[in-house]
């Protein structure tokens, strides 16, 4: 049973739907608090959503110092896998796990409802139980969401296959990008697709209470991936 | 030697910044004509003790790289002043 080590920060507030989540899909996921050095045997960790720190100075700056995250740092550089969700994925960027930042979103406004993403890459620790292009409906809720890199990092990205989730273009009946992520980016991965971070909520996409299953998936992903521990 | 640092971090030129926008547009509102390019960031002010202007500068600098702006998307300007 995949071991999910579930960060706890002071502001942290999806901690507890992403340990449902995973537990629901079959994970052995507990929590682990910042101030802690040890991930007890982790397969994956999961930085969730939230404002840690109060996001002061910037989203995940930070939270990127503090003592659990070179545990994270170590787990990440043995092969471990590493998921940020909204929160989490700021907190990524910041540390250097994943390039680029994310800063405030176009239109300045918060958002906080559903959109609709394609998904780019399967072989990621998140999103293997997917097809390539399948259309998945997830919530999102957050002020800094807007995905910048400077233009050769974001091609880096593309050539890399490390786009693993992209907001729809606008149309019909398409929730499209919320916060002009540069190339409609909600999500990235390292070119092993063993950190990922996306902007998105799937964990508040698993119950028909909450509207939405979308999101099983990725958790669903999460609890069938092999680690590269694993596979030696 | 206490010296007062002055830190401004600024969005980097080419960035869309909507907050600078919305200030712009909210000057011109208000009258204020022949105004642009408006940038919103943020000052930071600490007391720096070192040896020397050029240490208290350096070691600013050092805090600007790894904290108190973000190299994908921040320029800073650092002021260091004797306290």
């Amino acid at each position: 049973m995949q071991r999910v080590a579930v960060l706890r920060f002071p502001g942290s507030n999806r901690d507890l739907d992403a340990l449902r989540a995973a537990e629901r899909a079959g994970c052995d996921a507990y929590f682990v608090w910042h101030r802690d050095t040890d991930l007890q045997g982790a397969d994956a960790v999961i930085l969730p959503g939230g404002f840690s720190y109060g996001d002061y100075l910037r989203s995940g700056a930070i939270a990127r110092f503090s003592p659990v995250m070179q545990a994270v740092q170590r787990h990440a550089a043995e092969g471990g896998a590493v998921i940020g969700i909204c929160n989490g994925f700021q907190i990524l960027c910041e540390a250097g796990l994943l390039p680029g930042a994310l800063v405030r979103n176009g239109r300045l406004a918060f958002v906080a409802k559903p959109v609709d993403l394609r998904v780019e890459r399967t072989d990621t620790v998140f999103t293997s139980a997917f097809a390539r292009g399948d259309r998945v409906r997830v919530p999102v809720a957050h002020g800094d969401g807007r995905f910048v890199a400077d233009p050769s990092a974001l091609d880096r990205l593309e050539a890399e296959g490390c786009v693993v989730v992209r907001y729809l273009a606008p149309g019909a009946g398409i929730e499209p990008n919320p916060n002009g992520s540069s190339r409609h980016i909600a999500g990235i991965c390292n070119p092993a697709g063993t950190i990922v971070g996306l902007m998105p909520h799937p964990e508040n996409a698993i119950d028909p209470l909450q509207g939405a299953e979308d999101g099983r998936g990725f958790f669903t992903s999460l609890a069938a991936w092999q680690s590269l521990a694993g596979r030696r | 030697m206490t010296y007062r640092v002055h830190v401004r971090v600024i969005p980097r030129a080419g960035l869309l910044d909507p907050q600078g926008q919305a200030v712009e547009h909210a000057l011109g509102a208000l009258g204020f004509g022949g105004v642009s390019r408006v940038r919103v960031g943020r000052a930071v002010e600490l007391d720096v003790t070192a040896a020397s202007r050029d240490e208290a500068h350096a070691h600013a600098r050092r805090m600007c790289d790894r904290l108190l702006a973000n190299p994908v998307t921040e320029d800073y300007i650092v002021e260091v002043e004797e306290g």
